[in-house]
């Protein structure tokens, strides 16, 4: 899907069935971050507390306008936003990074890419302001994602999968 | 594969193949700018595939659906003739290949009984006049009892396809991807809709990734439109055969209908499927039935939801109702089955309890010394397509070429074959480097994207100046190479941490 190859190649691309079209992500400690994506027109996620293993903070920011906005799950507001983005914010600005590239986080926002390689560069470049917004949408596509885990194996054939080839060890 | 093989497989390509892609790729061009926009040239495009379709059962009813979608009335039940027609060709083209390929190697394959017992039908799942066919007489896995959600979602799934088409791809927005959500997760807690869940949710996955699509440079039209298409037929009434998945490792069903075969099961290989939210491990062997039946060629396939940060030889930990299985692919061992079920599509649904980890057994060995007798299953009609051709082949005195950018041929005579090196899945230890220096190669030949190509699932190959084999399913209980193992070990157990958080958020 990059943009070097050929016409004749694009053609060739554009008649495959099994291809991979989402892009890769990288593999990252999820310890802290549980969750990040990109999604809704945000960077959104849930970050475990530090202190209370019950707790966790649903931080997002905006893409073009950069609003932030950090708080538990039921809405409470994060003490650490103090007029600029909290901890929660910065790792999960770092951890995005780590899963997706400096690269696509960047032209996500929309944050000019050039020099950006760490979640700090990107919190530096942010021009948003604190802003509230419900941390339910969030909270609840993160329990959603846990559901996942939960559903039961199968021993089924899915033939649908061979559209979804496993791929990653050629670099 | 001999020299002569090969030759053959690559000379032999079935003459009409351009003839029945273009049709489908003028289908597909409508796809992309969407039915609610036909051009003159759009609808051309399906005048001819309704030309194309005269003369067959589907015949009428694609001139009338194309008749109609051109007025600019578009309904349900035409966009599904058309779905149908378009699955036909991918099906014959289907057909033609597999053909050829057991021409060129010489490999018997049991043909398709409609009528014999044993073989898969497909009964309507929601049609309340069929009752399910009485143990013995078909394939119905499980009890098959249709939820009484299951045809308002299969309803919803229709009408969310139906807006896909009207709007085209390059008109898919950020709201008709949302609305796919709820669909999406309602039918994930519906076993019987697993397979049209999965594919949903891994297009869906691509559409979100691709936004906006309106300004996306290409796109990837056959695929899409492979997907949409699948995902219709599946979402008719009667589209999926009635099944309800078994869950591993023990049932109180059982597998209705299903043949059941003791014997001895010989790996080939694992070929590894994925998207962001699932992952299937799909065995290749050979079946050495009790008895003095022939050898069969045959496949297992073990699945499990994940989430995409589960990625590389994490997803093997996902499996965890197999154990016997993962061991025999980590140990390289035979099988020893009792009373497992096997579909008539070659197909064995997997009861880990019903398997014991035998003697050593080499995959290439296996191969060398089986494969060409075989007999190889037949396809369901409904899952003929080229995408599914993965036929279990060795390679052996070849020379191999590295082009620029990585990618590998293999020559033999006069004859080269593509490597599929983007096919090689990072949850094993197979890489290009490995496959550049091997000697030898068990894999899958598949057909995509205008010719065949091989996908590797074991290499003979000298490092070192030693010879070392390496298989696709090394991995399966853990990885044995240290630095992958350290790299694993920096990054934490990823199905560990999400286990912990939902065990303590989930059921709040």
């Amino acid at each position: 899907m990059d943009g070097t190859t050929g016409r004749a190649d694009r053609a060739a691309w554009q008649q495959r069935s099994a291809l991979r079209v989402v892009p890769a992500i990288q593999p990252r400690k999820l310890a802290k971050v549980p969750f990040v994506e990109l999604a809704d027109g945000r960077l959104q996620g849930v970050v475990s507390s530090g202190s209370d293993i019950e707790r966790v903070y649903v931080s997002s920011i905006s893409a073009g306008e950069h609003a932030y906005h950090c708080s538990t799950n039921n809405n409470r507001p994060c003490g650490g936003l103090r007029g600029s983005p909290c901890n929660h914010l910065h790792a999960l600005a770092d951890e995005a990074v780590l899963q997706y590239g400096a690269d696509r986080v960047a032209r996500y926002l929309r944050v000019d890419a050039d020099g950006v390689t760490t979640g700090a560069d990107l919190i530096g470049r942010l021009h948003g302001r604190h802003e509230a917004t419900p941390a339910a949408v969030v909270f609840s596509r993160f329990l959603r994602h846990l559901a996942y885990l939960e559903l039961p194996e199968t021993t089924e054939p899915i033939p649908e999968l061979h559209w979804f080839p496993a791929t990653g060890a050629f670099r | 594969m001999l020299e002569t093989h090969l030759a053959d497989l690559l000379d032999g390509a079935p003459p009409a193949i351009g003839d029945a892609l273009d049709l489908v790729n003028g289908f597909d061009d409508v796809l992309v700018h969407g039915f609610a926009r036909l051009t003159e040239e759009h609808a051309g495009a399906l005048a001819a595939l309704a030309d194309g379709m005269a003369g067959t059962p589907l015949g009428e009813r694609v001139a009338e659906a194309v008749g109609k979608v051109a007025a600019g009335s578009i309904g349900d039940e035409h966009l599904a003739v058309l779905a149908g027609a378009r699955t036909a060709l991918m099906g014959a083209l289907h057909d033609a290949l597999l053909a050829g390929f057991d021409t060129a190697l010489g490999r018997t394959r049991q043909s398709w009984g409609f009528d014999r017992p044993g073989s898969a039908r497909l009964v309507p799942r929601n049609d309340p006049d069929q009752s399910p066919a009485p143990a013995g007489t078909g394939v119905e896995v499980g009890v098959g009892a249709a939820g009484p959600g299951v045809a308002n979602l299969l309803a919803g799934c229709r009408s969310w396809l139906h807006e896909l088409a009207i709007a085209g791809w390059r008109g898919v927005d950020h709201d008709i991807i949302a609305a796919s959500s709820q669909l999406v997760e309602a039918m994930l807690a519906e076993p019987g809709l697993r397979r049209l869940a999965v594919l949903l949710d891994g297009l869906v996955a691509e559409l979100r990734a691709s936004s906006p699509i309106a300004t996306m440079e290409h796109l990837p039209v056959r695929r899409w439109a492979d997907l949409w298409t699948r995902a219709l037929l599946l979402s008719q009434p009667g589209g999926l055969p009635v099944s309800t998945p078994v869950p591993v490792p023990k049932s109180t069903v059982d597998v209705r209908g299903a043949e059941t075969l003791s014997g001895r099961l010989l790996i080939l290989g694992v070929d590894v499927h994925e998207h962001g939210t699932a992952v299937q491990a799909q065995v290749h062997g050979i079946l050495e039935p009790s008895g003095d039946q022939a050898p069969r060629l045959v496949r297992t396939s073990v699945g499990a939801a994940k989430v995409d940060t589960i990625v590389g030889p994490s997803v093997w930990r996902l499996l965890r109702g197999c154990p016997v299985l993962l061991g025999a692919l980590a140990e390289h061992r035979a099988l020893d089955l009792t009373d497992m079920p096997l579909l008539s599509s070659g197909d064995l649904v997997w009861r880990d309890d019903r398997a014991s980890v035998g003697e050593p057994s080499d995959p290439f060995a296996t191969a060398r010394v089986l494969l060409a007798a075989a007999l190889a299953p037949p396809v369901p009609p409904l899952d003929r397509h080229p995408v599914r051709i993965a036929e279990p082949v060795l390679l052996e005195g070849y020379a191999v070429t590295v082009h620029d950018g990585g990618s590998l041929t293999l020559g033999l005579g006069g004859h080269t074959v593509s490597v599929a090196v983007d096919r090689m899945p990072d949850c094993g230890p197979l890489t290009q480097e490995l496959v550049a220096a091997s000697s030898a190669c068990l894999g899958l030949m598949r057909w995509d994207g205008g010719g065949w190509a091989l996908s590797p699932l074991a290499v003979r190959a000298t490092v070192k100046r030693k010879t070392v084999d390496t298989h696709s399913g090394d991995w399966a209980l853990g990885p044995t190479d240290t630095k992958v193992v350290k790299a694993g070990a920096k990054h934490g157990d990823a199905v560990a941490v999400l286990r912990e958080r939902a065990g303590r958020l989930l059921r709040r």
